[in-house]
């Protein structure tokens, strides 16, 4: 079986490239083929790598707390690109300011994420829900076709 | 007396340079037009008839050739993502000296495919996806290309994982497809020289016998190579320096022609600020890029419509009242040479645009991103500012008095801070035009080659 691929990055105007290299060695730890599109990435940019690279999910950091603009329409312009359902993630500082977890996962979740993660979450959870996730769709047949 | 004849089949003239090897020195230089529709060797003839008749009858140590006659190497490039795969395709051609007519991006469309029959390129150079990733649209790409009515030969360097694949549709539907490395085996990964070599292969193996310059072979070793190669190597080997000389380190050459401005970087232009984040496609450490619409002759107009009068006017010394029936005159008297100083005047300006606009197109830029931490600067492309040598090449930076304030237009302007030109480079000028030849004699030998290059270009400032 080939590794499955996933692109990540962080979005917008945004350097924090901490996370970003440990959700990375984490990922290649655990099988992944990981497309590192880096930081001040927009999503155009992701978008582009998954295509070139037939990725099967795309992770988005965004540790600025601008993530609720940033990424607006991030499901929409993938299905206009073509990538249609491709597993969308989503995690790191999303918000400023006290707002209800609860709260703000729905609102991802409504903008066409399929996971949500918050602050401090440990990259074995994310790696683990995302290998259930794939498993789960490649049963279902989903997935950005190869 | 060991001798070295260095040819180019330009498109409007062929030239010849004469070198003693012995000596390290040009001994001849002559040039005649180029005959391509009759007989490349009449104007061969010609040409070497011009040289001094001591260097005519003597044996050569060797005799090496490069072109750009019948219209150079014309190619079209196909990728999947224009700023990702496409973008490493048509890099890679402009490396390999062609002249990229159009790049294609995504699944061609039929109109698309009618579009490459219509410019029936020399080679057609097909990518997309990295290695492992997207094969979909490469196998499509390859399929619409068996069904056309081209017959040029197709460089597969794409998604190695169905390489093989992509060569036998091809070969299914008669066409020649050779196979390389893939231009990006990874995202924002480059990997330009496979398909270079590979191209430039195809240009010494088929290229040439298509173009009837076959002929030429009889006379030379063999033509080895597309003319902007031979200066991007020029320059390369003058950068790089040899085994045992050491080389002039980054460089930019700058090569204004008659209907096209080329600009050749090599160095790898990493940001030298502090802060400064890198973006985008890396790109190639010997960088060419073609400006298919700055020519101080056959596109003088276009100057014009690009840049404006009043770019044109800055630049000129006098008034110019009939500026755009001037440039008429020249975008039609292509062989025409200025004889008073109006005329030089206005070619001083037309090729101080042509070079700003070029540069401007090759050199990198820094974008400024605000976000909740500040101010922060992102750089695409290459940061060229520390280049330490530009050097200028064509007939305007031999013939004009002011060659050196031409070639300044591709410095760095205070007016224009994020571009990334150089600050204060060494000026030079190719005044005896032995870049090409540079090229040509580094393939044998490259010391001698190197001394020639440093002893014959001429530099303007301390």
């Amino acid at each position: 079986m080939t590794r499955p691929t996933v692109v990540l990055g962080v979005l917008g105007v945004d350097a924090h490239v901490v996370g970003n290299k440990i959700m990375a060695h984490a990922l290649e730890g655990a099988g992944f083929k990981v497309v590192n599109i880096g930081t001040f990435s927009s999503q155009e940019d992701f978008i582009r790598a998954a295509i070139e690279s037939a990725a099967e999910a795309i992770l988005v950091g965004s540790l600025c707390g601008h993530g609720e603009m940033e990424c607006r329409n991030f499901r929409e312009n993938c299905i206009e690109a073509g990538l249609g359902n491709i597993h969308l993630v989503v995690g790191g500082n999303l918000v400023i300011g006290r707002q209800q977890w609860e709260e703000v996962e729905k609102s991802f979740l409504e903008m066409g994420f399929n996971r949500v993660y918050p602050p401090g979450v440990s990259p074995k959870k994310v790696i683990d829900d995302l290998q259930k996730d794939l498993k789960n769709r490649g049963a279902q047949g989903a997935g950005s076709k190869k | 007396m060991s001798s070295a004849l260095l040819i180019d089949f330009g498109s409007t003239y062929t030239k010849i340079v004469a070198v003693d090897l012995d000596r390290e020195e040009i001994t001849g230089y002559a040039q005649s037009c180029t005959t391509v529709q009759t007989d490349i060797m009449i104007g061969l003839r010609h040409a070497l008839a011009l040289l001094p008749s001591s260097l005519r009858n003597v044996p050569y140590a060797c005799k090496l050739s490069s072109s750009s006659a019948a219209g150079g190497l014309g190619m079209v490039t196909i990728g999947l993502i224009p700023e990702l795969s496409a973008e490493a395709a048509r890099r890679s051609a402009l490396g390999a000296g062609a002249k990229v007519i159009k790049v294609f991006s995504f699944k061609l469309a039929d109109k698309e495919l009618r579009e490459i029959e219509g410019i029936n390129p020399d080679i057609v150079l097909l990518a997309g996806g990295i290695d492992g990733g997207n094969t979909e649209v490469i196998l499509a790409n390859a399929q619409k290309l068996a069904q056309s009515r081209l017959t040029c030969p197709v460089v597969v360097a794409g998604n190695k994982a169905v390489a093989d694949e992509v060569c036998g549709i091809l070969q299914a539907g008669g066409k020649v497809p050779l196979a390389t490395e893939n231009v990006m085996p990874d995202v924002n990964v480059l990997n330009v020289d496979p398909a270079r070599t590979m191209i430039r292969k195809v240009f010494i193996e088929r290229i040439i016998a298509a173009k009837g310059l076959k002929k030429a072979e009889e006379f030379v070793e063999g033509i080895l190579m597309p003319t902007p190669t031979a200066v991007l190597k020029a320059g390369q080997i003058l950068a790089a320096g040899t085994a045992s000389e050491k080389g002039m380190g980054d460089l930019v050459v700058v090569d204004i022609g008659g209907a096209t401005t080329d600009v050749h970087s090599v160095g790898w232009g990493s940001p030298v600020q502090a802060g400064v984040v890198r973006k985008g496609l890396p790109e190639p450490y010997a960088k060419r890029t073609v400006e298919g619409d700055l020519g101080i002759r056959y596109n003088a107009e276009s100057i014009l419509k690009l840049c404006g009068a009043e770019a044109i006017r800055q630049n000129a010394s006098l008034p110019h009242p009939d500026l755009g029936k001037k440039l008429e005159c020249l975008s039609r008297d292509v062989g025409f040479v200025p004889d008073n100083p109006e005329d030089q005047d206005l070619d001083f300006a037309l090729a101080s645009c042509a070079v700003q606009a070029a540069m401007e197109r090759h050199a990198g830029s820094i974008e400024t991103l605000w976000g909740p931490q500040g101010q922060y600067f992102i750089q695409h492309g290459k940061d060229l500012t520390p280049v330490e040598q530009v050097i200028g090449t064509g007939g305007i930076f031999i013939h004009h008095p002011r060659a050196d304030g031409i070639l300044r237009k591709a410095l760095y302007d205070p007016g224009q801070p994020f571009s990334l030109r150089p600050r204060s480079p060494n000026l030079y000028t190719d005044a005896h035009y032995c870049l090409f030849a540079v090229g040509l004699l580094a393939e044998r030998y490259p010391d001698i080659a190197f001394r020639i290059a440093r002893k014959y270009l001429k530099k303007w400032n301390d």
